[in-house]
């Protein structure tokens, strides 16, 4: 504070002008000092967050298995027109690679990658690396097609030079059912194995259901609280918090109990004679809606309430004094108003569904897992790492488009209070 | 704050690095995982001071890939199956085995030997139902196919493995023949077909302590099951039986997954979990065969009726093919999701 | 509701309350259910129960994976809430006490955390930080935990501050108070509220956070969701039923204490209006 010390002795209008200039000069430095107070959280943010993500984008392009496997044999191919078989510089840099990278992941993932593009390409090549390596002096060409005839074929060594590239578009066009034919042209994946489009399809339409069923649970919930003295909404506001607070694998349990076969439900719904054998409610559609619905209700609730709580009833009131029915008056003049919070409402829903994992997992059959499970199907289980890739970045465009929209609308600073 | 932040991130640093006395010793879990710390991960603590951290998981070898490459490994031993064995050996995701550090070869079961893993049991995925909630006992993958005479929610496990087989095996293939038929496309068609005869009837299951929860539950009236699970719910007093026709046979290992830092702390674990008498306490929990030739001879005749191995349970039992699950199996299990999902 | 109200009127009056009962009563019945049966002697979670019994919490309090698991989340969760409120409180001073263009877009980057579908974060971390030799320790699992949490802190605090009046740290300096002791006599108590829900919000988001944890996580740092998770999937036992009340009444005091400090925050705020 001190040297900013105002010259308070100075000429009036030299010292204006320099106060000014000053005043900003201040305010400058101030404020980049404040943006400082940004970088230590930008930095982590970028380190432990975007930089991962990136990365794992990145992984939906690359190519790297036979590329860095065996570079010799590419360079080879290279030059190699695929019209007859590669020449025979080809078999010896593949053995001699081959050989050198036995018994290493390198050659799994290779192998795998190859498999991926032709069916039994992986077996051809374990067997291959098996009898490696080869003998001195011994005639590669002719060493390799002994130990398998397929060798002379020229389709196996497109292969090679396919999936060679160091980038391939190969894993995102299997994201949207799509693949490359032979002859580099575009054409839809045989039915039995597309399935991707299906599962986003089903991603969206679930995700639009469960924020349907939220919304017309929600809003009667947020209206009357609205319209209630404020002591007896904070009491009623208890009911939507509680459950909004509690573990999401406590609410999955809770279900789990209440609806399995001898569960509460069913046991209630046959005292009641209203079934006489238990019905499927849990492992099926009907038990992970009943759940998402359960956990989602109070995203919908705390936006619609907000909203609800700024509209001013005098408009209601001005509009049934000039005569306007009661519910005509409701939907023409209420309702309008709510819109956003119905926007902020459904939108916040529908974005946290897209990305439900945890949820069907535990309460659903294969028929109702979404892209997530996908992702980690891909990740753990056979390890696709570029399939996993692919099929993230399309459910992340998916979830960043509709938050731009979101962020747009509301303003960031209203982002989803998500778990 | 941010000292604060420091601080922590040191003490955390400490705590992890401390953890890394223990051994982490992976199974699948359940009742088997109990079984398990009974017989080998209490007794072996005991014995050697050596601290056993026990996990859990389902067989998935992302996590086993991902630490052996990026060479941070955090598994030190790990039960595999034997077609995951098998390609994890040819990829080096698993140290080959001294034999010296465990015991003589010649004293295990042919197919227990592995370049690297050491069978630990032989189990059985076979047909379970529950004979409370059942009137007409199913004997084969037939009549767990027929709908109309029985009724009800089947469970089967979620993946290709063993669900292809059984699907052939209700076709009416004999068991000598099923991997040969599945091996031609034609075959896979076959057995895509036969499952969609009762796809909708179908309740799939993940974790092998699944079926024999809603069995007795009556969330499904038979299910595809591993025999041991079954055994530890009859224990509890459900009423579950077991249809051994038409099980499919395939022994577990112990594997250290390559690179891991303590080693020698594993073998020293498979060593005492690979003789006769702690194998033939683990059995006793949960009936699974041992793969150590003495350790049948130091149970109880009752105990080992009820093994895989037992003759009279190897009748139409059938062998799990490695070779045909190592070569097939990442492009049938993802044709088998595409269909589940649909 | 007035005397003159219509049939209509006075059904849509009933039907609302009854409508909003019932959708409540489904918001809160199932979570509540659950408790009772903690406590049921035998090991069905049916009712009638057969008996009152403590053996689920017993044997919650014994099994060593148990312990293990609430052990890790003690210490992952406020690790983690330490980190992101530390970061979150500072960047969001900066935040709104700063202004250049792209602010808003550098906001909504650093809230992007919770609006990136889980799972995407999960495989991203995991297959980012196992070459650096983080998967399977703490310090990974209090890293991806931090950064789940500081959106809340990032929201919570901006919004406060956003009401907060700086001229008072102006008056505190022209008294003669140095910027530290004005930050912590002035501008701390004021904000505090916000910065300890955005605390609280973080805790709670890591301490329920599964889908991240499967990834990041080995078993030594296996946590309480994540021994849940194994649990639902593999077998819904009374224990299971035990822990959920536990964190149930943990969910309660996050809530009770969260009210108290909007109220403490609001008289704050009114006593200096009027």
């Amino acid at each position: 504070m001190s040297t900013d010390t105002l010259p308070l002795d100075a000429a009036p209008t030299e010292s204006v002008v320099g106060l000014k200039q000053r005043l900003r000069r201040a305010e400058r430095r101030r404020k980049l000092l404040y943006g400082a107070l940004i970088l230590p959280l930008a930095l982590f943010l970028v380190i432990a967050f975007i930089w991962p993500i990136a990365a794992l984008l990145k992984r939906s392009v690359d190519n790297p298995e036979v590329h860095g496997a065996l570079p010799q044999t590419l360079a080879v191919l290279k030059h190699w027109s695929g019209d007859e078989l590669p020449p025979a510089e080809a078999y010896a840099a593949l053995a001699g690679e081959l050989a050198a990278i036995r018994g290493t992941p390198e050659l799994g993932a290779a192998a795998k990658r190859l498999n991926r593009e032709t069916p039994g390409y992986r077996s051809l090549i374990m067997k291959t690396a098996r009898k490696m390596p080869l003998a001195e002096g011994v005639d590669a060409q002719g060493a390799l097609m002994t130990i398998d005839s397929r060798w002379s074929d020229v389709d196996i060594w497109l292969a090679i030079k396919r999936t060679g590239a160091p980038y391939t578009a190969f894993y995102m066009l299997s994201a949207l059912d799509l693949t490359i034919d032979a002859d580099g042209s575009l054409s839809a994946t045989p039915p039995e194995e597309s399935i991707y489009l299906d599962i986003l399809g089903r991603t969206f339409w679930m995700s639009l259901i469960v924020a349907a069923c939220c919304l017309l649970l929600g809003f009667p919930v947020a209206y009357l609280m609205a319209n209630l003295p404020q002591d007896k909404s904070n009491s009623l506001m208890i009911f939507v918090l509680l459950p909004f607070w509690t573990s999401v694998l406590v609410r999955v349990a809770a279900w789990i109990v209440l609806l399995q076969n001898d569960g509460l439900v069913n046991q209630a719904l046959m005292a009641l004679g209203l079934t006489d054998s238990p019905l499927q409610l849990v492992f099926n559609r009907l038990g992970v809606y009943i759940a998402m619905v359960h956990i989602l209700l109070p995203f919908m609730v705390l936006p619609l309430y907000s909203v609800m709580k700024g509209i001013s009833p005098v408009y209601m009131r001005a509009a049934m004094s000039l005569g306007c029915p009661p519910f005509k008056s409701f939907w023409k003049v209420y309702f309008p108003q709510t819109l956003p919070g119905i926007g902020a409402g459904t939108l916040l829903v529908f974005i946290i569904c897209m990305g439900y994992y945890i949820t069907p997992a535990l309460l659903g059959s294969p028929k109702e897992q979404m892209v997530s499970y996908f992702i980690a199907f891909y990740t753990n289980q056979t390890i696709n790492w570029g399939m996993a890739a692919a099929l993230s970045a399309v459910l992340l465009a998916a979830t960043l488009v509709l938050y731009v929209f979101y962020a747009r609308r509301l303003g960031a600073s209203q982002a989803p209070a998500g778990r | 704050m941010k000292l604060i932040s420091t601080v922590a991130l040191i003490g955390t640093a400490v705590l992890s690095g401390a953890a890394h006395a223990d051994l982490t010793v992976i199974s699948f879990g359940g009742a088997n995982q109990q079984a398990q710390q009974a017989a080998y991960y209490a007794p072996f603590s005991a014995a050697s001071g050596i601290k056993i951290i026990a996990g859990e998981y389902n067989g998935e070898q992302a996590k086993i890939k991902a630490m052996v490459e990026t060479r941070n490994v955090t598994w030190d031993v790990v039960e595999v199956e034997s077609p995951e064995l098998a390609r994890g050996c040819e990829e080096g995701l698993y140290e080959k085995l001294d034999y010296s550090k465990i015991g003589s070869k010649a004293d295990f079961i042919g197919k227990a030997v592995g370049e690297c893993g050491i069978g630990t049991f032989v189990w059985s995925t076979v047909l379970a139902y529950n004979a409370d909630k059942l009137k007409q006992a199913p004997t084969s993958w037939a009549d767990f196919w027929d709908v109309k005479r029985i009724p009800g929610k089947r469970g089967m496990r979620k993946g290709a493995k063993f669900t292809l087989e059984f699907a052939l095996l209700a076709d009416g293939v004999k068991p000598a023949d099923v991997y040969t038929v599945l091996a031609t496309p034609a075959g896979v068609d076959r057995a895509f077909k036969k499952l969609d005869e009762i796809k909708p009837h179908i309740q799939w299951w993940e974790a092998g302590a699944q079926p024999p929860q809603m069995l007795a539950s009556g969330d499904m009236v038979m299910s595809s099951a591993y025999n041991g699970r079954i055994a530890a719910a009859q224990a509890e007093g459900k009423n579950l039986k077991i249809v051994w026709n038409g099980g499919v046979y395939d022994v577990d290992s112990w594997a250290i997954p390559a690179g891991s830092p303590r080693i020698k702390e594993a073998y020293e674990f498979i060593r005492f979990a690979s003789q006769a008498k702690p194998q033939s306490q683990y059995a006793a929990l949960i009936p699974y065969g041992p793969t150590h030739k003495g350790a049948v001879g130091m149970m109880d005749a009752k105990v080992a009726a009820d093994l895989p191995t037992a003759p009279a349970n190897l009748e139409g039992a059938l062998p799990s093919n490695t070779e045909f699950w190592v070569e097939y199996g990442e492009d049938l299990e993802q044709r088998f999701n595409a269909w589940a999902a649909r | 509701m007035n005397a003159y109200a219509s049939p209509v009127e006075r059904a849509w009056y009933i039907g609302l309350r009854v409508l909003v009962g019932l959708v409540l009563a489904f918001l809160v019945l199932p979570i509540l259910v659950i408790i009772p049966l903690s406590f049921n002697a035998d090991s069905f979670l049916m009712y009638p129960m057969s008996g009152f019994s403590l053996r689920w919490y017993e044997d919650f309090l014994t099994s060593p994976a148990w312990q293990q698991s609430l052990k890790n989340s003690l210490i992952v969760s406020p690790a983690a809430t330490v980190i992101a409120m530390a970061l979150g409180t500072l960047a969001s001073i900066g935040l709104v006490r700063s202004d250049f263009p792209g602010k808003t877009l550098l906001m909504a980057v650093l809230i992007s955390p919770m609006v990136v579908p889980l799972v995407i974060v999960g495989v991203a971390m995991y297959l980012f930080f196992a070459p650096l030799g983080l998967t399977g320790t703490y310090t990974g699992l209090i890293l991806s935990h931090a950064v789940l949490g500081v959106p809340f802190v990032i929201t919570t605090v901006t919004a406060t501050l956003q009401g907060f009046d700086f001229n008072m740290v102006r008056a505190a300096a022209s008294l003669g108070a140095n910027p530290v002791t004005a930050f912590f006599r002035v501008t701390l108590p004021l904000v505090a509220p916000g910065v300890i829900s955005g605390g609280l919000f973080a805790f709670a988001t890591s301490f329920d956070e599964v889908v991240v944890t499967l990834f990041m996580a080995s078993p030594q740092q296996a946590t309480l969701p994540r021994q849940m998770f194994s649990g639902i999937r593999e077998n819904i036992s009374p224990t299971i039923a035990a822990v959920a009340t536990i964190l149930i009444v943990l969910s309660t005091l996050m809530l009770i204490t969260l009210e108290w400090l909007r109220r403490r925050n609001e008289r704050i705020r009114g006593a200096r209006s009027t």
